[in-house]
């Protein structure tokens, strides 16, 4: 299966990164040698085989409802939460404005 | 069924609803990280290194969360899934840090179930129905975007982004504004009575997506629209019928009807559509590879349903067979939790204050409770202090009405007072005069007084004239100031007129 | 605004000699894509040395050639002082910028930790089983106050308020930071060539020649750092092979432990089912040191195993009598280069002579392994990567009237690499809508199958012995050109990968040209004691020596 021009753009969009026209003529064969590939895939019978839920056998534990039980996990850490923020204002994280 | 129907210009047009309600799940921490859920703190504040989808941060599911999902399930009657689990919904929004809600999609926790709506003919409910409930999944909340502070930048508040939601989707078997509306209403309770959200629209912790679509009766689904956050029964109600008339206005002018996303403006009482993303719709949902799955095992699940509660249909019945109510006052109090609650705790201290049986005080209990007392606190307003309103105020009131001491009237005064001063009831009936006289000699006396007074009157009862006996009674209630019990007075009056 | 420092500015302030003014003119010309700690480490500072009031015979670049075992007990016993220890590879560090092995050099971090060992020591506290031992950490393990990049411009400056849960444990264990070591961008790669910070070159050389080779990937700077003796250990973060390939080209050894023995709490994901950190040492007996301090139960992720992490340095044992060792048949492929091939069949023979019985058996689906593991690997990083947007930290890119979605893209366009951006975009197809079912789930049925074919095999083994890569180290830039070709390198360590099992290798000698080879071990899960002990007995046969003649 081959994915054309359009669809590849369609996708970059899906994901948010901005693809100039020459972006997209290296990264259109690219992309499909990649799916070209990964396509041998098909020829596998899975039947009756499930999807790989977690790779060792593993449940999944619940934590206790506790509010800040670990400094780790917890809150009021406004300032470490937004020290690295490009743009913060008034305890806010800014963006551009949005119209909704 | 219903027989809702919209006349258009061609003819019937039958509305179709499904409700998709998000409810916040009652816990103290977040749904994948440990701050807390409360509301109303300071920007940010609330927002661990999780919530912000820090580089290498992880998720470990709150227990609590899932154990309020598997309750409501069960409270719905649902099938619970012993084997669930996560899956990312990939999007970009600003208020949505990790680039991905972590949902469940493939394999919810709460399977089918239904809910039953009573009937109502005020409200438009000819009968009973049962709605069915597709699945109740969990996920997280997202952040809140603030637009005005600033002119060219919005906000960004992740305060409550992570919360834990439920996903309560309901089958398309609504056909009237009313089933939507009384939909709502009912799960609102149910999550109340089950604790597992506190149900506070206002607040946004309970709101609906609306899913409305028209046809003629009898022919297959129309195209829906989804009106978002839909945030009182009423608003779900106007939703539908607006919605369902511009559906049919559309559909009737030649136009089709759009799958799309509306929002509904409370202000003009009209939906418009929200600008939609070309790819709004494509959220590459797949496992979340951060998470196992979630088995939970029978201990867990006996937990659950132990710790249910009786719920609203159970107590309904129960209020009607055991304790004898009418089904309007049963429908009344098991409405609301805070109501059935002061009932209950009434019945109990006033059934305990006269050692009686609750079944033999329940009329007169739920009749204080629905009318008598929130009529007295309705007239007094401001003046009442409702914290004075205790139940062992109320069962000492009630107590000595049963016993005669003071009659309905002077109930009502004595609960005024209370109300106002949060004085004790039996104090204020002996200080203030409130009460009725039982005292057997003092009661002859003043008949003796009475029938001295009027010996003709007297002469002409004893002829016949059984009428004169009301005369009497008004005479002694009006020379004991109304204090005398009415039923004693009776009898003596009986006795000395022979 | 929050304002973002001037990094190659703060830096020059901080430096006052001849070394600083010299650094300051090369971040000029690298137009300041190096970048400190937020602290402003001095980097590659020799300036601690006057604190030592020792004569020391040893001269400092001997201590270079020491492991982690050698240092800590070297420390407990009095022969050095950690701070010697943490001197002599400041120094290397200092002296090794060709091979671009460090990102960020924290030559203070590794001084402060030492001093906090030696004086434990003077003060006669425990020691820690890494005490006095300093590491290169993966530019991928959040580090609290140090910048933390995954070789990215997208997180060029970001300043963890928090520390991963593995260097955590190092740092409890004794060990100190050295600095950030170079990767791949976000771990993807095989070569260390797409790291943003440019790419690690190898200490090693083909014999006669001095074109540079690559130092294998992602966790290049880790075993450039190793093997060139800027470092005594570092951590590695393996995905589909990213610390056994990487190990083998270098001539040093690393283990990825069965999927869930190291937290991956505090690393930045790459594909969350799939990555695991590891240890990349000198031998397997460090390896086996190191491993237990990183591993163990982390409350914080939940795919980490809840149990007792063993004593793997006590148990290490090279007496493999009675144990069978599996060969898999699919393995012998085209492509596997005949000096790989040799080493494999030494390996097979240094076994046998350790007590193993040698069994071949069948990986049936061994073929699918790469196809599954690059749908898998790009699909699960789609997501893990959308986080990096521009709000909350990282780079923003703003064009002049851009709405929110346009900060988006453009913000991923300028912050994300090539490779990068392409497996992001695969990431995104495959799970876009209608090729859910086709690609992802097909692959994941397929992870099933191969990971079923390992369950099989290890009834008739206890560990499987197979080659680590392909080819030894091939030349930078001689696969840069096509990105499948590039792929094809990990087609014996992404079955591993993808069945969660425990992996190591182990240099196993040199080739004709002088570089080294690697045997790998797979073991079942949780047994790393089986894999480290068939590890060793390889180690004490094949007599690995050899490294890599100074020339940078």
């Amino acid at each position: 299966m081959s994915v054309d021009r359009a669809t590849v753009a369609r996708i970059a969009s899906l994901a948010r990164i901005n693809m100039s026209e020459e972006d997209l003529d290296t990264l259109v064969p690219e992309f499909n040698n990649i799916l070209n590939f990964v396509e041998q895939l098909s020829e596998v019978n899975v039947e009756g085989v499930e999807p790989m839920t977690s790779v060792i056998p593993n449940h999944q534990r619940l934590r206790e409802d506790k509010v800040n039980a670990d400094p780790l996990t917890g809150g009021d850490i406004r300032d470490k939460v937004l020290a690295n923020a490009p743009a913060a204002e008034h305890g806010f994280f800014g963006v551009p404005k949005v119209i909704e | 069924m219903s027989n809702y129907r919209i006349q258009g210009a061609t003819g019937e047009w039958e509305v179709v609803i499904g409700l998709e309600v998000h409810a916040q799940v009652t816990s103290e921490a977040k749904l994948f990280s440990s701050s807390s859920t409360s509301f109303g703190a300071e920007p940010n504040t609330q927002v661990s290194l999780i919530d912000a989808a820090m580089p290498g941060m992880l998720p470990v599911p709150n227990q609590e969360c899932i154990r309020q999902a598997v309750r409501t399930g069960m409270a719905i009657n649902a099938q619970i899934n012993k084997y669930s689990r996560f899956d990312r919904k990939n999007y970009f929004y600003a208020d949505l840090p990790q680039g991905y809600q972590i949902s469940q999609l493939y394999h919810p926790i709460v399977g089918e179930g239904e809910l039953l709506i009573e009937a109502d003919e005020k409200a438009g409910l000819p009968e009973d129905k049962v709605i069915g409930i597709e699945r109740i999944h969990v996920e997280q909340d997202a952040g809140k975007l603030m637009h005005d502070q600033h002119p060219t930048m919005s906000y960004v508040d992740l305060n409550r982004c992570g919360v834990a939601l439920m996903e309560i989707v309901s089958r398309p078997d609504m056909t009237s504004p009313a089933e939507a509306g009384a939909y709502l209403a009912k799960l609102r309770s149910i999550l109340r009575y089950v604790g597992s959200c506190d149900g506070n629209m206002d607040q946004g912790s309970m709101r609906a997506d609306v899913n409305v679509s028209v046809r003629r009766p009898g022919e297959p689904f129309g195209t829906r629209t989804e009106t978002k956050n839909v945030n009182s029964v009423r608003f779900v109600m106007q939703v539908v019928e607006v919605e369902a008339r511009r559906q049919v206005e559309l559909i009737e002018d030649g136009g089709t009807v759009v799958q799309e996303t509306r929002l509904f403006d409370p202000t003009s009482g009209t939906t418009r559509s929200m600008r939609s993303k070309e790819d709004a719709h494509d959220y590459r949902y797949f496992p979340d590879p951060d998470l196992l799955p979630v088995e939970l095992d029978d201990a867990f699940l006996q937990e659950c349903k132990a710790s249910l509660p009786e719920l609203p249909d159970a107590k309904r019945a129960r209020y009607v067979e055991t304790l004898g109510l009418t089904a309007y006052n049963a429908r009344e109090l098991t409405a609301e939790v805070e109501t059935f609650a002061r009932f209950e705790t009434l019945l109990a201290e006033t059934a305990k204050a006269l050692g009686k049986d609750e079944a033999k005080l329940a009329t007169q209990v739920a009749n204080w409770s629905l009318s008598v007392a929130p009529g007295v606190l309705k007239s007094l307003g401001e003046e009442a202090d409702p914290a004075h309103s205790t139940a062992e105020a109320q069962a000492k009131i009630l107590k000595m009405q049963d016993a005669g001491e003071i009659s309905g009237g002077q109930a009502k005064e004595i609960y005024e007072i209370v109300l106002k001063t949060g004085r004790d009831p039996e104090e204020v009936a002996d200080a203030e005069g409130l009460k009725q006289v039982s005292d057997t000699g003092a009661i002859e006396a003043k008949i003796d007084e009475v029938l001295a007074a009027n010996q003709d009157k007297v002469e002409q009862y004893r002829g016949g004239k059984d009428k004169l006996f009301g005369f009497f009674v008004g005479q002694t209630m009006k020379a004991t100031q109304g204090k005398a019990n009415p039923q004693v007075v009776n009898e003596i009056l009986k006795q000395k007129l022979g | 605004m929050h304002p973002r420092p001037n990094t190659a500015f703060s830096v020059c302030r901080k430096l006052s000699n001849d070394d600083g003014l010299r650094r300051l003119r090369r971040y000029a010309r690298k137009g300041g894509k190096r970048r400190q700690g937020a602290q402003g480490f001095i980097p590659n500072s020799r300036l601690g040395g006057h604190h030592d009031t020792h004569i020391r015979t040893r001269s400092v670049t001997d201590l270079t050639e020491l492991g982690i075992k050698a240092i800590r007990e070297g420390v407990k016993a009095g022969d050095f002082t950690a701070r010697e220890v943490a001197e002599a590879f400041n120094a290397s560090v200092a002296g090794a910028e060709k091979l671009n092995a460090f990102i960020t050099a924290t030559p203070e971090k590794a001084l402060a930790s030492a001093d906090a060992v030696d004086a434990d020591r003077a003060a006669g506290k425990a020691l820690g089983s890494m005490a006095g031992v300093p590491l290169g950490i993966k530019d991928l393990f959040a580090t609290e106050g140090v910048q933390t990049s995954a070789a990215s411009h997208i997180l060029e400056g970001f300043t963890p308020q928090y520390e991963s849960t593995v260097s955590r444990k190092l740092w409890e264990a004794g060990a100190g930071m050295l600095g950030k070591v170079n990767l791949d961008q976000f771990a993807m790669g095989s070569s260390n060539e797409s790291s943003y910070f440019g790419e690690v070159v190898s200490p090693w050389r083909k014999q006669g020649s001095d074109a540079k080779l690559a130092p294998g990937g992602s966790s290049g700077g880790s075993s450039a750092a190793v093997a060139a003796r800027l470092a005594p250990a570092a951590t590695g973060t393996d995905t589909g092979g990213s610390i056994r390939q990487p190990a083998a080209f270098t001539g040093i050894t690393g283990i990825k432990p069965t999927y869930g023995r190291c937290s991956r709490w505090g690393i930045v994901a790459f594909a969350s089912s799939l990555d695991q950190a590891g240890p990349m040492a000198k031998d397997v007996t460090d390896c086996a040191i190191m491993l237990e301090a990183m591993a163990g139960f982390d409350p914080k992720d939940s795919t980490s195993l809840d149990m007792p992490v063993p004593n793997w340095e006590a148990a290490l044992s090279a007496d493999l009598k009675g144990k069978k060792v599996g060969i898999p048949k699919e393995y012998r492929m085209d492509g596997l280069s005949a000096d790989v091939a040799k080493a494999w069949d030494d390996g097979v023979q240094w076994l046998k002579d350790a007590g193993a019985e040698v069994v071949e058996i069948s990986l049936p689906h061994t073929k699918y392994a790469l196809a599954s593991y690059y749908i898998i690997a790009p699909a699960e990083a789609s997501s893990n990567l959308a986080r990096y947007d521009g709000v909350r930290y990282g780079l923003r890119d703003l064009p002049e009237g851009a709405n929110l979605q346009d900060m988006y893209a453009a913000t991923r366009a300028a912050g994300f690499g090539d490779e990068v951006k392409r497996r992001i975009l695969i990431g995104t197809y495959v799970l876009s809508a209608g090729f859910y079912d086709a690609y992802y789930n097909q692959a994941q049925k397929v992870r099933t199958l191969i990971q079923r074919d390992f369950t099989n095999a290890f009834e008739q083994c206890d560990v499987i012995l197979a080659p680590t890569a392909p080819t030894a180290a091939f030349a930078l830039g001689e696969k840069t050109g096509d990105p499948l070709e590039m792929y094809m390198g990990d087609v014996f360590s992404v079955p591993a990968s993808l069945a969660g099992l425990p992996a190591m290798s182990v240099p196993s000698g040199l080739n004709a040209e002088g570089l080294p080879l690697g045997l790998q071990i797979i073991g079942k899960p949780f047994d790393e004691q089986g894999v480290l002990n068939a590890g060793l007995a390889l180690e004490e046969r094949a007599g690995f020596t050899a490294k890599p003649q100074k020339w940078w």
